[in-house]
């Protein structure tokens, strides 16, 4: 068989050409990621002036500090509790709204639209709902149900409006690839499941679930990713890591070490941290979850 | 053809106008970073202006760079990379890290570097002492300053029988301990709500009661300070506020900052709101339905001199690295400033105080107190005696973060997990470690 295969026979223009590319990836993100490593090493004052080199002491410093390894619990129990919550109401609307008759192209339109908003904005939005002295919800379900909501106060209503605020805003984007996941599922199978007498609920479980996992793999994976660090505009906006530290996650420890109270060298290191461990995180996924994904479709 | 040369003779105009005006000497620009936005931002830009128009050899331009800790990370960043501003403007808790920094050019040396002899004894001493280095030397020029007081909901007052407070003399915690019960027991939601309250219970506390902050004079006399606000006082306080709260709702938490203690009382489910005099704008602009006042913070009942308040707000630092022809525009913006004029606009828009005497005095002379009584309370309060070492201000490396420790420590008091005592150790402990590494970052 005859193949015509076109090749450029010297490799300087293919550099030439992904240069731009290299060019933008390193300025941005290389650059900015080994001066990031080498300030995790350094004792520096704000202004820069005076540096010293300190090995691991920012590390060591870190991990001995209780209320840091408290800062990691608290990411990982907002974090599941995001993606527990995004994924499962995700799937719910997407499910539904598939099945709609009318106003589909209204419908599918309307829940995409929280998925638009900054997360400062929709952290503003919650609290313009649930905060207990000007929230508009809080106070109606503190007058009605005489219950005592105070998330100023209490660390677990808190992380609760955290976690709605956070979840709300990634559902609609869990939602869109829901969405296209089970348009992408052949009719056929299904029909062929509702002849042969399998109810709804068990031709969602055993056709559409399994067909649905790589998307249900790929939003996991984008979800984690989001509440690490896109949280952190919902968090800024509600409840700046408190009552107490109970909501002080990650990445915002990172932001109030650093941006707030200049401490680079800390803060530097707790990103290292913050990045070794969404990679730990991502490859324990892509080892143990994705061998249970079907791409067969 | 006639057009053609009509434009022909429109450039040449052009270009002769154009050559014209860059042989007028331009003026020398001078950049200032503030965090002065809405009216308060207006305000600065009028002062700009009436300094831009009053001569033609400098040109003061005033950037909004964001809140105060945007400012001074832009202004860290800019001196990195040797772009610098002239003057920035920075909160009072990163006063510390700017003196410490080797950046700046401090205020009394330039002053006098350019002929300007100032008389610094006409200057408000409370606001000065908060800038100044171990010998008393000014290292930035106050700006904005504030300090806290009492409000209280007239209405409520006079319902509960207590009727109008003094604006001199403060009330006792003890006498505030009884009229909140008594605003509870009219069955008002809660009794008194406070904003800041790290600044206004623990920082301002202890400078009205002659209590040490920190050792080494609040960090003043060097970097080797401890914290001492783990002190039986304040303790005491803390755990008053706390049985308040446990018994009816006396005292109640709304927040670390001052939007959920304002709301509060703005909606009358407070009787008593302390905050910064800065609050006095909104509460003219926003209360319809009830008249308030002000009054100066209470006092225990063991302290019978009463110290002054200390003041929160900014300041304006120089960054060193500039040219001499610069700086004499500096010194001279600076001096214009603190002129009478611009202090007395300064005081009537924002509110925040008047930094010189001169300026204090026109203000009560032209009888603007006796207009609005409650502008002069914070300032009455902040003066009513001299500075000691425990009330002139608080110098401590890392201040940001420390505060945010008390605030968290508080919030653990106030939601029952630890006691008084186990959360100001707890913040002692953690502030120090925080002020140690502070330390090593400057040996």
């Amino acid at each position: 068989m005859l193949r015509k295969r076109s090749y450029f026979k010297s490799k300087t223009l293919a550099y030439f050409l992904v240069m731009p590319q290299i060019l933008i990836t390193a300025t941005f993100f290389y650059w900015p990621a080994i001066r990031g490593l080498v300030a995790s090493f350094m004792r520096s004052d704000p202004f820069g002036l005076r540096s010293t080199f300190v090995w691991f002491d920012n590390y060591i410093n870190l991990f001995k500090d209780p209320l840091y390894l408290k800062s990691i619990v608290i990411t990982l129990v907002f974090s599941g509790s995001v993606a527990l919550l995004s994924i499962s109401a995700g799937l719910f609307l997407a499910s539904m709204a598939n099945r709609a008759l009318k106003f589909t192209a209204l419908t599918r339109t309307l829940l995409i639209w929280p998925y638009a908003i900054a997360p400062a904005i929709s952290g503003i939005l919650w609290l313009f709902l649930l905060h207990p002295s000007y929230g508009v919800v809080a106070i109606w379900v503190n007058r009605v149900f005489g219950l005592e909501w105070n998330p100023l106060l209490d660390s677990r209503h808190a992380m609760l409006m955290v976690v709605l605020a956070s979840s709300w805003k990634n559902i609609s984007y869990n939602f869109v690839f829901f969405m296209a996941g089970l348009q992408a599922i052949p009719k056929s199978l299904i029909e062929a499941a509702a002849m042969d007498g399998a109810s709804p609920f068990r031709r969602f479980w055993t056709i559409t679930f399994p067909l649905l996992s790589p998307t249900m793999f790929f939003v996991t994976v984008m979800t984690i990713i989001f509440s690490f660090f896109e949280s952190f505009g919902v968090i800024h906006a509600v409840t700046q890591g408190g009552p107490g530290g109970s909501t002080n996650i990650l990445v915002y420890k990172v932001y109030q070490d650093g941006f707030i109270g200049l401490n680079l060298g800390s803060s530097s290191a707790q990103s290292v941290v913050l990045m070794l461990l969404i990679v730990f995180i991502t490859i324990l996924q892509f080892k143990f979850v994705e061998r249970k994904v079907q791409y067969t479709g | 053809m006639s057009r053609f040369r009509n434009i022909c003779l429109v450039l040449a105009m052009l270009l002769v106008f154009s050559f014209a005006k860059s042989s007028f000497a331009k003026p020398i620009e001078i950049e200032w970073w503030h965090a002065m936005r809405g009216a308060r931002g207006e305000t600065v830009q009028k002062i700009v202006d009436g300094f831009n128009n009053s001569q033609s050899d400098y040109k003061v331009v005033a950037v909004y760079k964001g809140e105060y800790d945007e400012v001074l990370n832009a202004g860290i960043a800019a001196v990195r990379a040797r772009k610098q501003p002239h003057i920035i403007q920075v909160f009072e808790v990163g006063t510390q890290t700017m003196m410490m920094s080797g950046a700046i050019y401090p205020v009394y040396k330039l002053m006098e570097d350019y002929g300007y002899k100032i008389d610094w004894s006409r200057y408000l001493q409370p606001v000065l002492s908060y800038y100044v280095n171990e010998d008393n030397k000014l290292m930035s020029m106050p700006f904005n300053s504030s300090t806290p007081v009492m409000f209280y909901n007239v209405d409520m007052f006079e319902k509960a029988g207590v009727g109008r407070l003094s604006k001199d003399k403060p009330i006792t915690w003890d006498e505030l301990g009884e009229i909140t019960k008594k605003i509870t027991a009219m069955g008002v939601k809660g009794g008194m709500v406070t904003a800041w309250q790290s600044w206004t219970q623990v920082e301002n506390y202890s400078a009205i009661h002659d209590l040490p902050f920190a050792t080494k004079a609040n960090g003043y006399e060097g970097l080797d300070t401890e914290l001492a606000i783990n002190n039986d006082k304040i303790v005491n306080h803390i755990a008053t506020l706390k049985k308040w709260m446990d018994d009816g709702n006396r005292f109640f938490y709304g927040g670390q900052k001052y939007q959920g203690p304002k709301s509060e009382f703005i909606a009358q489910n407070a009787g008593v709101y302390i905050d910064s005099v800065g609050a006095i704008a909104k509460l003219q602009s926003s209360v319809k339905d009830f008249k308030w006042d002000a009054a100066p913070l209470p006092v225990e009942s063991w302290m019978s001199e009463p110290q002054n308040s200390i003041i929160g707000g900014a300041s304006l630092w120089v960054f060193a690295g500039k040219s001499k022809k610069e700086y004499k525009g500096v010194a001279a913006f600076l001096k214009y400033l603190a002129s009478t004029d611009v202090q007395v606009l300064w005081h009537k828009e924002t509110g925040y105080f008047p930094i010189t005497l001169d300026a204090y005095e026109k203000l009560k002379k032209d009888g603007y107190y006796d207009e609005y009584p409650y502008q002069e309370v914070g300032i009455k309060q902040l003066t009513r005696r001299n500075p000691t070492k425990n009330s002139r201000g608080i110098r401590l490396g890392y201040f940001v973060q420390i505060r945010n420790i008390i605030n968290e420590e508080l919030e653990l008091v106030w939601s029952g997990k630890k006691t008084a005592k186990e959360a100001m150790d707890s913040a002692v402990e953690r502030g120090n470690i925080k002020l140690r590494e502070f330390e090593k970052t400057f040996k």
